[in-house]
């Protein structure tokens, strides 16, 4: 052996002490006196808006396509199209006129598991609504009743929170989705008169940025690209995307995840709006 | 009183501005909050104030500390329930209208006051396979390329204050789970290691069983308390989480590892994955009296 395989050889066990009556008040005792509560509320707050505006835009299941008022916008909802709601969009409907329940039921499905196991949504919502822990140096909810229901903390280890584990395959269809709206976007410059541009062009535009902002920032993303090396310089391509991914997006991975959220939201409003005939969708070229 | 620049007078009226403490006193028969009020001087940490409590009016006070400049991690406490080095907290940026609270770190057993028994730690470290190089190159030296060591070079940052480990929720809260969970500081050191040009170990096995990887839900407060500011969810806990994924959870990843063959375990990643670990469990399980043998 070398000389530093003799210096990292196993430590002799040596007996020490980790029970013992815990420090300090309570555990429950609440130190704490700033506003704790207001970022876990704040959370929750915008988590639930978006799934009642989602709830509505889901089963609302028409005006989800301009195709009406001269304008090739589709909902990212209901994208890519699968019924006869959005005939005349560039590609689709895939099914025929017999398909009656909403497409968005089917379509919310795989965005929706993309973030309900993406590790910041899962902070929030472990945070927010498991309690577990509501934020730093409080007691977890669980903890709080001994004896109940969760007084017993698995984390992540078993069924049904060991499925986040699974989060880098919502990872690849959201590649695919992210695709699709990128293709919803480019389909926005299309006018009767040819390329033009109107204020709903930007909104899918934006909209398809912020998804991919969001999505190649995801964690799973990031190890797939080198992560997942242990020596990054041997691998000069990797190198490349692992700097990209993990220096520049996935640091404002929650940004991107609360912007694409609301934005998708609001350009599913938009187009609502416009193929209702409530906003005219003004021209800039 | 000879006026300095460091103390502040209150508008010429005679008495000087005072600032009071709740300090919890006790050990692990009981204990409980104590006032104590002292002068307040302009420019110091919490630290100086307990000191200077410690002089003039608890000389009795238990507390731990070594550098007061946030480099050894030996002043970790609660400061109005927020853990922090005590030495790092300006009193500038409390409210001092009412007691400030320092308590202990009651993740960890009392010893006395504010010092507590953090053993816990030093056990979880010996299960962690240490670094374990491959063979030199043939001029019988290591070669590392620099953008390999920059990656991992914040982990090495870590004091060992044990503020995320007292923070952690999965013990802080849920005291059982301390023989089979590690803890966001040495997911931090396993991450070191397992990002490390050079070493041939595998540890993700370990991480998800005897180390608990699995218990932490990256609700990031190890991160927020880390006074090294040490990314400590996102770029150690997720990246070894994903690692774990590859190595038991992908069920494409376990299907290729079966056709390419790529499982072959280095004989050292076997011993590591079986001898220490289970050497040392049986370390953590006891709970004899904190004398040993050396
Ligand atoms: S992120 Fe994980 S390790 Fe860090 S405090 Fe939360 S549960 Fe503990
Ligand atoms: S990781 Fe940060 S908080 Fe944890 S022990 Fe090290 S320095 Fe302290
Ligand atoms: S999408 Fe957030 S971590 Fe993957
Ligand atoms: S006294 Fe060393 S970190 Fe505070």
């Amino acid at each position: 052996m070398t000389a530093v395989g003799q210096t990292t050889r196993a430590p002799e066990p040596v007996p020490l002490r980790i029970g013992g009556v815990r420090a300090g008040p309570g555990r429950t005792v609440v130190l704490r006196r700033d506003r704790w509560w207001m970022q876990p509320a704040a959370t929750a707050a915008g988590l639930l808006a978006f799934v009642a505006y989602s709830t509505w835009a889901a089963f609302r299941n028409g005006n989800y396509y301009a195709g009406g008022v001269g304008r090739d916008y589709l909902s990212p909802f209901y994208s890519p199209c699968l019924t006869h709601n959005c005939h005349g969009y560039v590609w689709g409907p895939i099914t025929g006129s017999w398909w009656e329940v909403s497409p968005a039921l089917l379509i919310l499905i795989f965005p929706l598991g993309f973030r309900l196991t993406c590790y910041y949504y899962r902070k929030a919502y472990y945070r927010s609504f498991w309690l577990a822990p509501p934020t730093c140096g409080i007691a977890d909810a669980g903890s709080t009743n001994p004896g109940g229901p969760r007084a017993r903390y698995t984390g992540e280890t078993r069924f049904p929170l060991v499925l986040q584990n699974l989060h880098r395959y919502f990872f690849y269809v959201a590649v695919l989705f992210a695709g699709i709206l990128t293709w919803d976007a480019i389909a926005a410059f299309r006018f009767a008169d040819g390329v033009g541009v109107a204020v709903g062009t930007l909104v899918l535009t934006v909209n398809a940025v912020l998804i991919w902002a969001y999505t190649l920032g995801c964690h799973a993303c990031r190890h797939l690209c080198g992560g997942n090396q242990r020596a990054l310089s041997q691998a000069p391509v990797r190198r490349w995307f692992w700097r990209n991914v993990s220096g520049r997006l996935n640091p404002h991975h929650q940004l991107f995840a609360w912007l694409s959220l609301f934005w998708i939201g609001f350009t599913d409003f938009y187009i609502w709006l416009v193929a209702t005939g409530t906003v005219h969708d003004p021209r800039i070229f | 009183m000879t006026p300095h620049a460091d103390t502040p007078t209150t508008g010429g009226t005679g008495a000087p501005p005072t600032v009071t403490l709740a300090i919890w006193r006790g050990d692990a028969g009981g204990g409980a909050f104590r006032d104590y009020t002292v002068r307040a001087i302009e420019g110091e940490v919490v630290l100086d104030v307990v000191h200077r409590i410690q002089a003039e009016l608890a000389g009795d006070l238990a507390v731990r500390w070594n550098c007061k400049a946030g480099k050894c991690g030996s002043c970790s406490a609660e400061v109005n329930g927020k853990p922090r080095l005590m030495c790092m907290t300006r009193m500038s940026t409390l409210d001092t209208t009412a007691p400030i609270t320092i308590s202990p770190m009651r993740a960890f057993p009392v010893m006395r006051d504010l010092v507590t028994d953090v053993s816990y730690n030093f056990a979880v470290a010996r299960r962690i396979p240490p670094f374990a190089p491959g063979p030199p190159t043939g001029d019988g030296t290591y070669r590392m390329a620099q953008f390999d060591v920059d990656r991992a070079q914040e982990f090495h940052k870590c004091i060992e204050c044990f503020l995320c480990q007292n923070v952690c929720h999965v013990i802080r809260d849920h005291e059982e789970n301390k023989p089979r969970y590690a803890g966001p500081r040495f997911f931090v050191r396993v991450a070191s290691l397992e990002m490390h040009p050079l070493d041939t170990l595998d540890r993700r096995q370990l991480l998800r069983t005897e180390l608990g990887l699995g218990l932490c839900n990256i609700t990031k407060c190890c991160t927020e308390v880390c006074p090294e500011h040490i990314h400590i969810t996102d770029n150690a806990i997720i990246p070894l989480k994903e690692r774990v994924v590859d190595a038991a959870y992908d069920p494409v990843a376990w299907l290729g590892r079966k056709i390419l063959r790529r499982a072959r375990p280095t004989p050292a990643a076997e011993a590591a994955a079986s001898s220490p670990a289970q050497q040392h469990n049986e370390v953590i399980v006891t709970d004899p009296p904190a004398v040993s043998g050396d």
